[in-house]
């Protein structure tokens, strides 16, 4: 039986907070931007496809353009060629985003300790998940996905949570 | 390689030094003669090399054996029909100066020697285009030199505009902006990549339009440069094995295959027969998964999904396959110098046949959407025609140069594993256009599985690592069991197989082409230089040779279609 508010409202409302109900909507419809550039980006087109299904976590909509996309997934090796142009797909991303790291390569630069590679993405945008893995299995990118939901449930909206972020490029 | 070749060789180049390495002939030209070689090479009929296979350097700095000169340049070319392959070494004596230029005689010297330039600092006089390809514009130094620190790493803040490139570009397709003008028109500049959905991983194109048709078009690589080759003169030459993993991605094993095989060659060694059969298997199972990946993609780029599904859940499925046999879905690792990692599990051929006929049910399903289907074929046929003539010059193998209508393809032309005992056709183009280059992945998948079903029949029984305690580990009874067994695992774990001091290039038909590796060793366990010849690099430096003069959207699916793998172009 319902208390309070609710109670004098009867069945046609309920009453939350705020965090609660926009963090829910959240949660289950991420749309992921795949910044894929190597071999983990394949193993990515896996946990799309059928077997894997993505969708069963509501974030099938695999975005292409940036600014409609919440979750950027990044997926392979950034160079520091690359970087600039992680670093300006990042900052296209309307607020709030979460970063994904998948795999050796873009959590730490994975095998590639030499001249050419960024030593993890985390020195040039802020991320929230690493994966581990070279390749990470599917099943790891959708248990990412569930962490990160997780994560979104106990944010609170009023917050910028990377406001004091300093990467190599900034 | 015969030793008539030599003697005719010798006798055209009386001056030059001559002498048979494997199965190339190396001819060793002083600098001034570089020129009037590479050119009789090319157009004397005896010779007919319209192939340059790849451009390289060596630095000698840190080599054991004292050389007159800092670095040598090498151009590595073909005569395909013949099965002629010829190494032409130089040396540089001031590499700011630098040695004459071979793009007069090949399109594909183009970006061969700007690999050259960027990574070893040498010039190239008369280049039309010097400047870095893989490393960024604000990089300073040239990191294959040996006295670049492999950790020394330059932030790049800014990505470079090539607004330079592109109206150099225009300029020389003879467009006249001023014209364009007075007819109230103007060229677009339209940037695609390199993040976007239409580059399948990190390449630029940057295109000049009149309305959609590409007036002129420029393309920037070395986004996903990872420095294989630096990281590689630090590595065992069995270590090596997981990084070619990351060449190729859509067919590692391929890459695997065709790395320890050149190795082998050096060591002239001969695999257990079962090894070859093995390879030839997981070659050609790897082929029809790397094509369907190809496919799906580019299928999906021309707005038929229902493709990709019926494509890439036959890969994923085939997946089960491979990870039971290797034990990892994408980055097998799964051969080592002298035979395999491991041998087929119990049960394999039932598994491996159920798998065919999924792959051969998935290929059917999509080529009968695809075969008579109006919209594909006019979206393809008699779009970004490459001629076999440019094809060639521009370097191109594999699928895309057989679309147009060269019939070159290593298992054939200079068969190695018993290729030549396979019964299988080569499927040729007869257009070169973007219908040819799909239906060639189609057909090849077929005779793929051909080889596949003949190899299953007469694969034998026996070892699969050659009986030589130098190079395969010993069995793990004895390296738990004795102190020889623990001694010699110990030896080739810590220093690596020991490879005699020299220089060769061996090459392999991959999926996408020819897969090359250039080694030179100093003797020890790592290799001292270690160069891959990627198919896709030279097919992609034919890019803007396909899609001038067409529409931008055309642009995309070809690009789909030669299917760029960014492991392997950039490395
Ligand atoms: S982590 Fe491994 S699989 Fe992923 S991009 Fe890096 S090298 Fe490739």
């Amino acid at each position: 039986m319902a208390l309070g508010l609710e109670a004098s409202l009867g069945d046609t409302a309920i009453t939350t907070k705020l965090d609660a109900v926009v963090n829910w909507g959240r949660q289950y419809s991420l749309w992921p931007f795949v910044y894929g550039t190597a071999c983990c980006a394949i193993e990515f087109m896996s946990t799309a496809a059928s077997q894997y299904d993505i969708s069963r976590w509501g974030a099938e909509v695999v975005r292409f353009s940036p600014r409609q996309a919440d979750l950027l997934l990044v997926c392979g090796t950034i160079s520091y060629k690359q970087a600039p142009v992680l670093k300006r797909i990042y900052e296209q991303m309307p607020d709030p985003k979460w970063v994904v790291a998948m795999g050796a390569c873009a959590s730490s630069g994975g095998i590639y300790d030499n001249y050419c590679t960024v030593q993890g993405i985390d020195t040039i945008i802020p991320v929230d998940i690493y994966i581990s893995g070279c390749p990470p299995r599917p099943e790891a990118v959708l248990d990412a996905l569930i962490k990160i939901q997780d994560q979104i449930k106990g944010e609170s909206v009023l917050k910028d949570r990377h406001k004091d972020f300093k990467g190599i490029l900034d | 390689m015969n030793a008539t070749a030599l003697e005719n060789l010798q006798a055209a180049f009386p001056d030059a030094t001559c002498k048979v390495v494997l199965d190339s002939v190396v001819i060793e030209v002083h600098p001034e003669n570089l020129e009037e070689t590479l050119s009789r090479l090319k157009n004397e009929q005896d010779f007919n090399c319209g192939l340059l296979v790849d451009v390289t350097a060596i630095d000698y700095l840190d080599y054991p054996q004292q050389q007159e000169t800092r670095f040598h340049v090498v151009y590595t070319i073909r005569n395909w029909e013949a099965n002629l392959l010829i190494q032409v070494r130089t040396w540089v004596v001031d590499p700011e100066k630098g040695i004459p230029t071979a793009t007069h005689l090949w399109e594909s010297a183009n970006w061969g020697e700007r690999e050259v330039y960027d990574q070893y600092g040498i010039h190239f006089q008369g280049h039309p285009d010097l400047r870095r390809i893989l490393n960024h514009w604000q990089f300073e130094g040239h990191p294959l030199r040996k006295d670049y620190p492999i950790k020394k790493r330059q932030v790049c803040f800014d990505t470079d505009s090539m607004e330079d490139e592109i109206r150099a570009r225009l300029l020389k397709n003879g467009v006249d902006e001023a014209t364009m003008k007075d007819i109230n028109t103007e060229v677009m500049f339209l940037n695609i990549g390199p993040s976007h959905p239409a580059t399948h991983g990190a390449i630029r194109i940057l295109a000049a339009l009149d309305g959609e048709t590409i007036l002129a078009n420029v393309n920037e690589v070395g986004y996903l440069h990872r420095g294989f080759e630096k990281t590689a003169e630090q590595r065992t030459y069995n270590q090596i094995v997981p990084l070619t993993d990351r060449l190729n991605y859509c067919s590692s094993m391929m890459n695997n295959i065709a790395y320890v095989k050149a190795v082998e060659s050096w060591l002239g060694i001969e695999i257990t027969e079962r090894a070859k059969f093995m390879r030839v298997v997981l070659s050609e199972f790897y082929r029809v998964l790397d094509h369907m990946v190809c496919l799906a993609a580019a299928l999906v780029d021309m707005g038929g999904l229902t493709n990709y599904w019926y494509l890439y859940n036959e890969k994923e499925a085939a997946y089960d396959f491979i990870s039971r046999l290797t034990g990892a879905r994408l980055t097998s690792s799964f051969t080592r110098v002298g035979g395999m990692y491991r041998d087929f599990y119990e049960g394999w051929q039932d598994d491996l046949e159920t798998h065919i006929r999924g792959l051969e049910k998935g290929m059917g399903d999509a080529l009968k959407l695809v075969d008579s289907n109006r919209i594909v074929h006019d979206r393809t046929q008699g779009v970004c025609v490459m001629s076999a003539e440019s094809a060639l010059s521009y370097g191109m193998t594999g699928p895309t140069l057989r679309a147009s209508g060269v019939p070159y393809d290593l298992r054939k032309d200079a068969p190695y594993y018993n290729y030549d005992s396979f019964d299988f056709n080569v499927p040729v183009g007869s257009n070169g256009d973007i219908y040819d280059r799909f239906m060639i992945r189609f057909y090849e998948m077929f005779e793929s599985i051909k080889i596949i079903r003949q190899a299953l029949k007469h694969i034998p029984e026996g070892p699969i690592n050659v009986a030589n305690s130098q190079l395969s580990l010993p069995p793990k009874e004895q390296v738990y069991g004795n102190i020889e067994g623990l001694a010699n695992h110990f030896k080739l774990i810590f220093e690596g197989i020991k490879v005699p001091r020299g220089e060769w290039y061996d090459s392999y038909e991959a999926a996408n082409g020819e897969l090359g590796f250039h080694f030179v060793s100093d003797g020890s366990g790592t290799p001292y230089k270690l160069k891959v010849r990627p198919p896709c690099f030279y097919t992609m430096g034919a890019f803007a040779e396909m899609v001038e003069e067409n529409m931008i959207a055309d642009a995309v699916i070809n690009l789909s279609c030669i299917n760029i793998i960014g492991g392997e172009l950039d490395r």
